[in-house]
Formats: structure tokens, sequence, C-alpha cells
């Protein structure tokens, strides 16, 4: 059987994977499907001190293999952790085109008061917006649209979210607001809602607006980071990772950093599947403090279709669908009645576990007890009693079990994947899993993903009075056009998700379609066949 | 009666989130997520409003209550959002037609958002909120209530689109006729409108409505947020809130749906676990759940209330979002007595959702 990883790089093309995480940075040189160098260093406060650090670590760990590097591929959760630790925002205007209708919910209404706090430019309410099948609900009130530009501008706000009702449907709306604003305010920066997220509007219009808000900290950031790969004498082009495991172009992504936030998971996962060889797979990655469960399909994470919650904002778009569980290596263990988690010392284990001389009973001194990893001092959990031991490695494998059970979408028995650095955790067979797989290196499987990622295009449509198959052709259609638009080689184009679900209660036989596409990257391609090929 | 009517009762926020949650949870997989219409009335609650639930049994036989509810798709409440003001426009309109006001507002169906729904226009007005509806559940159509299945007038009634439209059916020959013109002005409005059904006296009420379903489903929500609390388990909790009885547990491995003549229609497969290992159960669903099988034998059908809760949490789960891998409790909770007459199978029994069963309660033992 031939599995397919939905990651097979053209052979030559020297990729820079980096995956800037809260603790470490971590960096590998991939040539092809070969991992020629890996490294880990610690993440600076600064964040490109520490790709700087990695990559002068690279190269003087592969020599003369750096040099010929076309694309450096960065996933960062730098973003992500700003909106979690609330720092580094800027204000952001929220326009919404929908009056009459939905007025009485405001922007940011069910947003945490701290958050609101820090974020909130102020907010516009204008008449506009579409039917679901695309028709106004009432004439677009450009002259209030004229007027709030203004009023952001008197403020000093540079940075605005513009959403309409139906905007995912029909974007002119968006598209004309925007343009009205930026006719009052050019230097003001616009996210539009309909280019992030889905059909929800409070939730859309959520995530454009955590993007807006974020938007001074991305700028500053993918800068820093085009001028970490410069003075390190690399001449590649630089890629930021997204939450489905695919890339976009640096300028792209100065403009995108919500679709950052889950490139962590979405690269481990990925980056697992690649070491593996292995492209339709759960996903499993113990952690310190939880253990995240995921799962691959032709080498990409699915989606999530519910509501994730990013620093306590409700927020729909293209998220990974994950099950997080409070197990890992720094969990508390309870005794009498036996309990595990989900309270954990998290990054104090080497002060706080009994291996280290703390106090604290961790699944990581059962692990060590177990014989299942040597860490610490063995000797100072000789004392626990072999049933508490084997009880708490039957539970955390019963709740590692449950939590897998619980990702599959399908009838069927497929691999396992285990990563992360607990994953001595995993048992060696599991219900409805054909196979266990310790992924080889896995402790660098971040960068991987991150190397190995490609161009996607992505479409969410409610079509009317269509055969299912003529409206999926149609959707599958806008999604390679969109792939392409975004720098993605037509001939490489796969589908790799696919999904209609019919609408009640709406004339016509409406049926909402999304489709995604991915392919590799056209300009490495061209970058390839321009270059003399090297040895 | 024996009883005397109790004293009306001031709500609290945490009264609105226990009274969701059990709303959702007696949609029976329906009724719309009532996310929205919570926000809504916590806006209003913040704002320094308020709502106060009455019991029925204090209505004057001559007091005036209008029954409220939205109508249209789900997805498009996901965009045009539920809106307080707009869903007092229709009380309005029937006001202004009556020429006269309202005393009242009641929910028409308890299950869904439309359990929160009469809670906005209450906290936007003066008007107490009486504690009962027309279905004790959720159910897709306008002639699904308590008053149709007793024969009571269908009109008028009031339909407003967001817009400056409002619609007043003065006559129609019955309530499916009601429903039959409204859903097509409905459609014609977008697809999500705010209504207003016929007005109903207090006598009509106190006669054949569902009483006390609001303090119902807040008392089945506070059991769940309790027992969560308390690391109890919730499903447990509803079952004995509710006077229930749990059918069944297990993991759905199979969802089928299809939308025809406006409803999502199809079937959940749920694989056995725990004491049900080795047997199967088959939810049908029409917006709502429908019938239950476990193996090949129809065990539940409507209209008892047939709900599929999540394992752990309790919540309930809409048929538009149920999916393989969910761990689930297929629970049965009693039916409103008036759907037991021949009149109220013909309206809301197996047979009024195309299945060839006479109707058995799972509650005859």
């Amino acid at each position: 059987m031939s599995t397919n990883t939905g990651q097979v790089p053209p052979v030559g093309i020297k990729r820079i994977g980096i995956d800037v995480g809260g603790t470490n940075t971590d960096a590998v040189l991939v040539e092809g499907s070969t991992v020629l160098g890996a490294v880990k260093t610690v993440t600076s406060e600064d964040v490109t001190g520490g790709v700087r650090a990695a990559l002068k670590n690279l190269a003087a760990s592969t020599g003369d293999a750096m040099r010929d590097v076309t694309a450096v591929m960065i996933g960062t959760t730098h973003f992500v952790n700003a909106v979690v630790q609330r720092r580094d925002l800027n204000r952001a205007g929220a326009l919404r085109v929908c009056l009459p209708a939905s007025a009485s919910l405001p922007p940011m209404v069910d947003w945490p008061d701290d958050l609101a706090a820090l974020a909130n430019g102020g907010n516009y309410l204008v008449a506009g917006g579409h039917e679901y099948d695309g028709r106004p609900i009432v004439a677009l009130d450009e002259r209030a649209i004229a007027e709030a530009g203004r009023k952001m501008k008197a403020d000093g706000i540079a940075a605005a979210a513009v959403s309409a009702v139906f905007s995912p449907l029909t974007d002119a709306c968006e598209l004309r607001a925007a343009d009205i604003l930026r006719n009052e305010n050019p230097d003001l920066h616009i996210t539009r809602s309909g280019t992030l997220g889905r059909i929800g509007l409070l939730e859309r219009e959520n995530a454009a607006l955590l993007n807006a808000c974020l938007i001074d900290l991305s700028h500053r950031t993918i800068d820093a980071f085009e001028e970490a790969i410069r003075s390190s004498g690399i001449e590649a082009r630089l890629y930021i990772t997204q939450n489905d495991g695919t890339v976009v172009d640096a300028a792209t992504a100065r403009d995108q950093p919500v679709f950052s936030f889950a490139s962590g998971p979405t690269n481990s996962m990925r980056g697992a599947a690649f070491l593996a060889g292995i492209g339709d797979a759960i996903v499993v990655d113990i952690g310190g403090t939880t253990s995240d469960v995921g799962c691959l399909k032709s080498g990409y994470p699915r989606e999530a279709n519910n509501v994730v919650k990013v620093g306590g904002v409700r927020t729909l778009f293209r998220m990974p669908d994950l099950l997080s569980i409070g197990l890992g290596g720094s969990t508390i263990v309870a005794e009498r009645p036996l309990s595990i988690g989900p309270r954990s010392v998290g990054h104090r284990l080497r002060n706080e576990a009994l291996v280290f001389g703390g106090e604290t009973l961790t699944l990581s001194d059962i692990a060590v007890a177990a014989g299942l990893v040597e860490m610490g001092d063995k000797a100072r959990v000789a004392h626990l009693p072999s049933t508490l031991i084997k009880d708490t490695i039957t539970e955390a494998r019963r709740m590692l079990t449950e939590a897998v059970d619980r990702m599959k979408t399908e009838a069927s028995d497929p691999p396992l994947l285990a990563v992360g650095g607990a994953a001595m955790l995993t048992p060696e067979r599991m219900d409805g899993i054909c196979e266990v797989v310790r992924v080889p290196h896995h402790a660098v499987a971040n960068a991987v993903g991150a190397a190995m990622a490609q161009i996607s295009g992505e479409v969410d449509h409610v079509f009317r009075d269509m055969e299912r198959e003529e409206l999926l052709a149609e959707a599958e259609r806008m999604a390679r056009d969109r792939a392409i638009a975004a720098g993605a080689a037509a001939d490489t184009l796969k589908v790799v998700d696919i999904d209609s679900i019919p609408m009640s209660y709406m004339p016509g036989r409406a049926v909402r379609a999304r489709v995604r596409v991915v392919g590799d990257i056209t300009a490495l391609r061209a970058a390839k066949s321009a270059e003399p090929s090297s040895t | 009666m024996a009883t005397s009517p109790s004293p009306p009762r001031h709500l609290s926020v945490a009264d609105m989130d226990a009274l969701a949650l059990g709303a959702w949870i007696l949609g029976t997989g329906g009724g719309g997520d009532p996310y929205h219409k919570l926000l809504n009335v916590k806006q209003l609650f913040k704002s320094g409003r308020s709502a106060c639930l009455i019991d029925p049994l204090s209505l004057a036989d001559d007091a005036l209550v209008a029954v409220v509810s939205s109508m249209g798709a789900p997805l498009v409440g996901q965009e045009r959002i539920p809106d307080a003001a707009h869903a007092l426009r229709p009380v309005r309109a029937m006001e202004e037609h009556l020429g006269r006001r309202f005393d009242a507002v009641m929910s028409m169906e308890i299950g869904g958002g439309n359990g929160v729904h009469p809670m906005m226009v209450a906290a936007l007005t003066d008007y107490p909120v009486v504690d009962a509806d027309g279905m004790g559940r959720a159910y897709p159509e306008l002639q699904m209530t308590s008053f149709a299945v007793a024969g009571l007038t269908c009109a008028p009634f009031a339909l407003s689109d967001i817009r400056a439209n409002d619609v007043v059916i003065t006559q129609a020959v019955d309530t499916r006729w009601v429903e039959r013109i409204s859903r097509r002005v409905t459609a014609e409005c977008g697809s999500t409108a705010a209504i207003c059904m016929a007005p109903r006296s207090g006598a009509e009420i106190k006669a054949h409505g569902i009483l006390h379903t609001a303090s119902q489903a807040i008392a089945l929500g506070e059991s769940v947020m309790s027992a969560r609390r308390a690391h109890g388990d919730p499903v447990d909790a509803i079952i004995n809130a509710g006077n229930g009885l749990k059918l069944f547990t297990g993991k759905v491995v199979d969802v089928d749906r299809r939308a025809t003549e406006g409803f999502l229609r199809g079937q959940a497969r749920i694989e056995g676990m725990d004491d049900d290992i080795g047997a199967e159960f088959t939810v049908h669903f029409q917006n709502e759940f429908s019938v239950g099988y476990r193996d090949c034998e129809a065990v539940v059908m409507t209209p008892d209330l047939i709900c599929v809760v999540d394992s752990v949490s309790g919540d309930g789960i809409g048929t538009d979002v149920i999916r393989y891998g969910q761990r689930v409790n297929v629970l049965a909770l009693p039916g409103p007595a008036c759907f037991m007459s021949g009149a109220g199978l013909a309206t809301v029994g197996p047979r009024a959702f195309g299945f060839d069963l006479d109707f058995r309660s799972v509650f005859e033992s």
C-alpha cells in the first residue's frame, strides 16, 4: 500500500525550516526528503536573535550545504502568544457593515475585558451587507463609512477590521468599505474579515480584529525575520507557515498574523508525518503539560469545524482540529484515589519532580520508575509502590487511548504517530490503531514540518440549485484558482479536503461546500530550473 | 388545581446561563444554538435591564400574551445575528393590529434559541415572561404546538423582517397555512424573521399551554452546571432533573444528512459502549431527533423527547453538528401530555415525520 504524505518536495531544492517556539527555536536544513542538519537554540526575547543564532549554528553544523538554500520557512507562535499574554497589541477600529441587522451585539462583545481594553479602537456599525444569496440587505451607507474613517484618523487609529454580513459569500461590501476608508486615510491598515474567516459574523469579525491588533507586531517581526536571514548571508525567499500546514510568502504573511496561530502543533504533526513517511494517521504530541491529538489526511491536519477560543476570544477560521488533554511529563499524579492531572508543575519540572530532588509526584517520575525513560535520579523514585506505577501507567494510557479514539472520524484502524518530550508514555499497542509509530528525530519535527510546507487555496461557498458533483467541481475550480494566485504550481495541485453540507430552511436547494487544494511553490521550481544544480 | 401560583421570579444572569443550557438539551437536536440570544440578554442586563418569570397559573383569564419566536435558517442567524429590538417588532405590529397592549410574552418553543427568545423581548420592555411554551421542546413547524393541536385560532400572525417590513396575516385556514405562507415570506426576507403568533389569552394558556417549561429548563441547566462544579456526572443530573431515561451509551460512528423540502433530514448511528457494548443505536432526525432504533427495533419516538448529549459535558448536541467520534448518551425525557392524544399524535407523532409506526412511549413499561 502506498501512502500519500502530501509532501513530495522536488529533489535538489534545499530549504531551511525554523520553528520559533516559546522556549526553543529549532532549525533544520532539508534537501528533497533528506534532513541534512538540525539544531536547537533558545528563543531570544526579541525572537529574531534566536533565529539568527539558529541559522549560525545550522551553518556551523552543515557547512557549505547552506549556500544554495532557496527558501526559509518559519513557523512562529509569537503572535498567538502576544494575544494570550496581552502584550505588543495595537488598537484596532471595528467597522461592521450590517445595519439594520446585527446591531445589538457590538464588536468585541464577548471578549475578556482586559483584552478589549487594550485592543478596542472604536466601533462603527453602518448600513449594508448581503443576504445569503448575494442580494444587498439595504444600500451601503458610504457616507457613514467615510465618517468612520475620519474619526479613526482623528483618534490616531492605524489599523481597522472591516466585516460585512455574508462577506465569505460576497465580498463587494467589504471591498467598497475598505476603499472608502483608505480614501479617508491612505495609511490605515485594513483587515477584511472575508479574507480570513467563515460564516459566523461575530467569530469572523473577532478573527479580523485579532489580526488588526497584531499588525504592528506582525510587520515588525516579519521584517526582522527577513533582516535576520539577510544578515546571515543567506539569499533565499522567506515563507511563513500557516495554521493549515501550508506557507505564504513573507509579504502576504505580514498582513495575516492570525493565520500563524496554530502553526506550532500543525508543523509538529506534519513533521511527524514526513519523518515517519506516513500521511494518513492520528498524531499525538505529548509535551510537558498537555497531549495534543490531531488527525492527518494526506499529510495535512484535519480542520476544526467548530469555534476555537484564542486568548478567550471565540474565532472561526482555518485552524487544525486538535484535542488537548491535561496529560504530559509535568502532569501531577495524586495517590489515593489515583488521579492524573489536570494540574501540572509546568516548566518547574526540573525543580519540583521527585527525580530532580523536588517534592511533587509527576508523570515523569512514574515514567522513570517504570523504566520507560531515564532522567534525574532514579533512586529518588525507588520507594514508589509497584501497584502505583502500574496503575498510573494504565490510567495514562487509557486517557491517551480515549483521546486518540475521539479524533478518529471513520471506523478504520489508522496508524498513530507519537511525538513530543513525553512520547514514551504512549503504549506499544492501542485498540483501533493498526500500529503505534515512534517517530525518529521527533525533537525537531516542528522545524521539519515547516520546511516541507506547500501552498494552498481554499473556498467556502454556498451553491444553489446545482447537482452535488457539479457544485463540488465548481468549488474545486475556485480553490485551484486561489492556490495558483497565491503562488502554487497548477500541475501539482491536489485536493486535500472536500466537504459539503445541505442547508435547511432555505429555498432553492442550497448546499455549502468547502474545498481545499495544495501544491508546490511555483517560485521554488522556477528558482531550481534557473540555477545550475548543485552536487 | 390545588397548588397556588408561584410568585414572580426575577431572573439573574446565572438563571439565563442555565436556561440556555437547558433549552439546548430540550431542543432535542434542533431549535438553534441559544448563544447569540443569550448574549443579547446579557448585554441588556449589563445596561440595567431585567426580566421576570411569572407562573401561568397567576394569569388572569383575559390576560393577553404574545407568543414569540424567530423563524428561518439557523445558518443565516450566524450572520444576521438575533437582535432584541428586532424580536420586539412583530409584538408591536401585533399590538397595533389588535389596538391593545399585551400583558406578557412567552416562548413558542422552549427548545434551543427560541427558549431564550422571549427573554430578549422582556429585557427590552416591562413585559413579564410566562413560564410556559407551546411545544415543551423544539419542533420544525408552526402547527406543531399544543395550541394548534387544541384547535385554537391561528390568526392574526405577525412577522417582521429586519428592514421596515412587517407582515400581518389577518386570516388563515389553519396553522399549516400560516406555516406555508410565513415560510415563503421569511425566505423572501433573507431566510430569517421575527414572529409573533396568534395572541393567547390567560385562559387558553392555562388550558392548553405546556406549563412551567422555562423553569424546568433553568432547573435542568442548573443541575448540569452543579454536577460539573462538583465533578459529578452531568448526564445523570439531566436524567434526575428531567425524570428521564438513559437509553444508550456509545460513540457516533456514522452521520448521514440531507436537506429535503427545507428540512435537515438524516440519521446518526451510534456504536454501543460500556453497558451497551455490542449493540447499535440509530437516531433519525428531521431538524430534531424523531425516532430512535436500538438494533432494529424502534424503542423511542416523538413526542417523547429524544436528547443526544455529550457524555462528558452533558451539553446538547444539534443535528447539524453531530459528528463521528463523539461520545454520547441518548436520553428520553417525557413528552407533553397534550401530544399523546389522537390529534396530538396526528400532528407530532411518528407518522407526522414519515415513520410508519404506532406511537408507544418509552415511559410505558
